[in-house]
């Protein structure tokens, strides 16, 4: 039985065209918080001088990673943002200097064995580059007494609209890939890995299945270009048919699951000891002339990325991630995250229209992939019917946006559904 | 100072709306519209016409005396105005056509909420309001092509009160009885282009005509003329297929249609109507909402509730 999903037009613009030089911003803006998770303290202040790749935040908290520098510089000043969710953390100004140079501490890790291996993840910042965030070594930390993991899932299906930088990590970096997969599989004794590739993604699937063949326990699956085959429940279901129960990581299903991008600067780290201080983002939108994929420093603000981007005219709509799931941006000065993988510029009227009475054509129950009925939850939410609203597992919902794309009467489900999890949470 | 525009995610939403849906069921009825206005005259066109027209203002002025937003333009109405027209008779006197638009439209769509919110096929309950209300004028039948002849040979009955079983030709391409009913073959069309573009399931019709179909071969009947007869080819394609009448999820469907089927069977051999798909429908959608909590979709990996 296959999940639901739904035919979004492709847009993949940048695909073929490789990844253009690394940016060097004036200056950069590096949150503190950079990931789901309890923010970094800053460990430098307003006039130090620091050196790229410097740690410059850090915390305690098991849930966290670590800040570096990602240009040389002075530290001009510590400030606050508000970032893409709305939430206001503090963030360190670095201006650049003329000198770009690596600090002393970066060297290849010492890794010897599993804790250190995890150790070495956690030093490194590494945070999940498909979008979400998670610290990784937190991910890895399981205790292999009590859990038992024997899939390794390498999330390659990129399936919003749009987005490459995934894609051209594939194209551009595939043996780094298998490296950095197998060394995952040596020290966290994981026996098989496999990577869930879409199908659109014809050449990347012959590279990498050409590369596989030569390995031991690692394959390719292609997988059906539907959205949203990248999101982690749908993904471990199409690839190994286990269901991840409500609530329960991926760890109950004996998977560890991780997006290409991250197992490349993992294997990059681990050869080079340079942490997570850039990252691959796609530029594209209808108003971008010749849609690519950049290497940009951590922290660098959008007001940078408009000239690579080279658009035809001002924007009137600026999105962080894919058209699907990703936030509008609001201020032309906002500083990219680890997280962030594409910047879209967009022309044109607004994607909303007003919304029209529900028809129970049943497309949104038709669209959704975790087999909930959106229109049913949107009249639960108006009557503020919090008993419905958990019967119909509201929870459960991954807000991909599939609902509210279907709807013929425009109705805003995704967003009611996001609004009706926030109110059982007060309720 | 730049301004961008800020929204909630979804950025991008599909083309479809309400009222693109409406206009493929009305290009679905387009064939039938043509071959009943060749079938029965210009008088059947003057009705299809008529019915969407009064359809539409009544529509207009409830919406406007009850200060509700306006929703002509989903073209919904003129979808219920032709369905409506298609089930009348075609010497039917205007007026009587009128006042079934009025009973669609207010009684059964606006007064129960809108679009969306009708217990029952607006079309299909208007007609039986009519049946009830003006049974011999809704029970005056003439024969394919009657502008063409002398006046005492325009009448006739349905094929399924006729002692004379019909030629399959004749079943299949111009027969005797409503105005939506006559041209089997139009209706198919319409029918498979809804299917192709998506607006409906071929579940619906399929598992209603051919639960007909399969009783009737179980009781020895013959299955063909059974299943060209009447409106039942109309009812499966394009009223047993209304969204906001019938169960939303497609297993719901199937169970909505086999009833139907059923019921429809059962008026027709063993009730004192000779057709049994309007009331078969009716009723059906009236148990619609036992079929969708009956039906509720299993979330992915849901535990039971604890408390």
């Amino acid at each position: 039985m296959s999940l639901h999903s739904i035919r979004l037009p492709h847009q993949k613009s940048s695909a073929e065209t490789q990844t253009a030089k690394p940016l060097l911003p004036p200056k950069v803006v590096i949150s503190m918080s950079q990931h789901g998770g309890v923010p970094c303290t800053p460990l430098v202040q307003v006039g130090d001088d620091v050196k790229t790749g410097q740690l410059i935040g850090s915390s305690d908290a098991v849930i966290s990673a670590p800040v570096h520098a990602s240009i040389s510089g002075k530290v001009t000043a510590v400030t606050d943002v508000i970032n893409i969710a709305g939430k206001r953390n503090t963030a360190l100004v670095i201006e650049a200097s003329n000198k770009q140079e690596l600090h002393e501490s970066v060297k290849p890790p010492e890794v010897t064995d599993r804790t250190s291996f995890i150790e070495a993840v956690k030093n490194s910042g590494s945070v999940g580059l498909g979008g979400a965030g998670f610290p990784t070594y937190v991910k890895m930390n399981y205790d292999p007494n009590t859990s038992n993991v024997d899939t390794l899932l390498i999330n390659a299906a990129e399936c919003e609209p749009y987005i490459t930088s995934d894609y051209r990590a594939i194209i551009e970096s595939a043996d780094k890939l298998i490296s950095g997969i197998k060394l995952i599989m040596k020290y966290l004794d994981i026996p098989k890995a496999c990577i869930g590739v879409e199908a659109d993604k014809g050449k990347a699937i012959s590279m990498l299945s050409e590369l596989c063949a030569k390995e031991n326990g690692i394959t390719v699956k292609r997988l059906p270009s539907a959205y949203p085959q990248g999101a982690e429940k749908v993904l471990i279901y199409n690839v190994t048919g286990r269901t991840l129960k409500e609530g329960e990581l991926p760890l109950s299903v004996h998977c560890l699951v991780m997006n290409v991008s991250s197992v490349i600067f993992i294997n990059d780290y681990i050869k080079t000891g340079i942490p997570l201080i850039k990252r691959r983002l796609t530029l594209d939108g209808n108003i971008v002339n010749k849609p690519v994929n950049v290497i940009v420093p951590i922290g660098t603000q959008l007001s940078q990325l408009t000239k690579p981007a080279n658009l035809r005219r001002q924007p009137d709509r600026v999105i962080f991630g894919g058209p699907m799931m990703g936030s509008s941006v609001y201020d032309p000065e906002m500083p990219i995250m680890k997280t962030n993988n594409a910047v879209l510029f967009f022309e044109g009227v607004s994607a909303v229209h007003e919304p029209t009475p529900c028809i129970r054509c049943g497309r949104c129950v038709r669209a959704c992939s975790m087999n909930l009925m959106p229109t049913e939850l949107e009249s639960a939410y108006d009557r503020k019917d919090a008993e419905a609203l958990k019967k119909l597992k509201v929870n459960l919902c991954m807000n991909c946006g599939a609902c509210s794309y279907v709807c013929p009467a425009k109705r805003n489900l995704s967003e009611k559904n996001q609004l009706a999890k926030l109110f059982l949470r007060n309720a | 100072m730049t301004n961008y525009l800020v929204e909630p995610a979804p950025h991008i939403k599909s083309k479809i709306t309400t009222q693109k849906v409406m206009l493929h069921v009305i290009i679905a009825l387009l064939p039938s519209v043509m071959a009943s206005t060749y079938i029965y005259g210009l008088r059947a066109l003057l009705m299809i016409v008529i019915c969407s027209a009064c359809c539409v203002l009544s529509e207009l002025i409830f919406e406007k005396i009850t200060k509700r937003p306006r929703t002509i333009n989903d073209l919904s109405a003129v979808v219920t105005g032709i369905l409506l027209a298609f089930n009348l008779p075609p010497t039917l006197p205007f007026y009587m056509a009128a006042i079934g638009s009025v009973v669609a439209i207010v009684a059964v769509k606006q007064l129960f909420g809108g679009i969306g919110q009708n217990f029952a096929n607006p079309a299909i309950t208007a007609r039986i309001v009519l049946m009830l209300s003006f049974s011999s004028y809704m029970t005056t039948w003439v024969q394919p092509f009657y502008y063409t002849m002398s006046a005492d040979a325009v009448s006739s009955a349905t094929p399924l009160v006729s002692e004379e079983p019909l030629e399959f030709f004749d079943l299949f391409f111009a027969k005797s009885g409503c105005i939506g009913e006559c041209c089997n073959a139009a209706l198919i069309l319409g029918g498979l282009y809804l299917i192709f573009t998506r607006i409906i399931t071929p579940v619906v019709p399929i598992a209603y005509i051919g639960t007909v179909a399969l009783l009737t071969w179980i009781s020895g009947g013959d299955v063909l003329s059974q299943v060209l007869s009447g409106g039942l080819v109309l009812g499966a394609f394009f009223m047993a297929t209304d969204y906001a009448t019938t169960p939303i999820r497609t297993n719901g469907k199937l169970i909505f249609a086999v009833g139907c089927g059923l019921l429809t069977f059962v008026i027709r051999n063993y009730g004192s109507m000779p057709e049994g798909v309007s009331y078969s429908i009716l009723i059906m959608n009236i148990i619609t909402p036992y079929i969708d909590k009956l039906t509720v979709s299993h979330p992915f990996g849901a535990k039971k509730e604890a408390k």
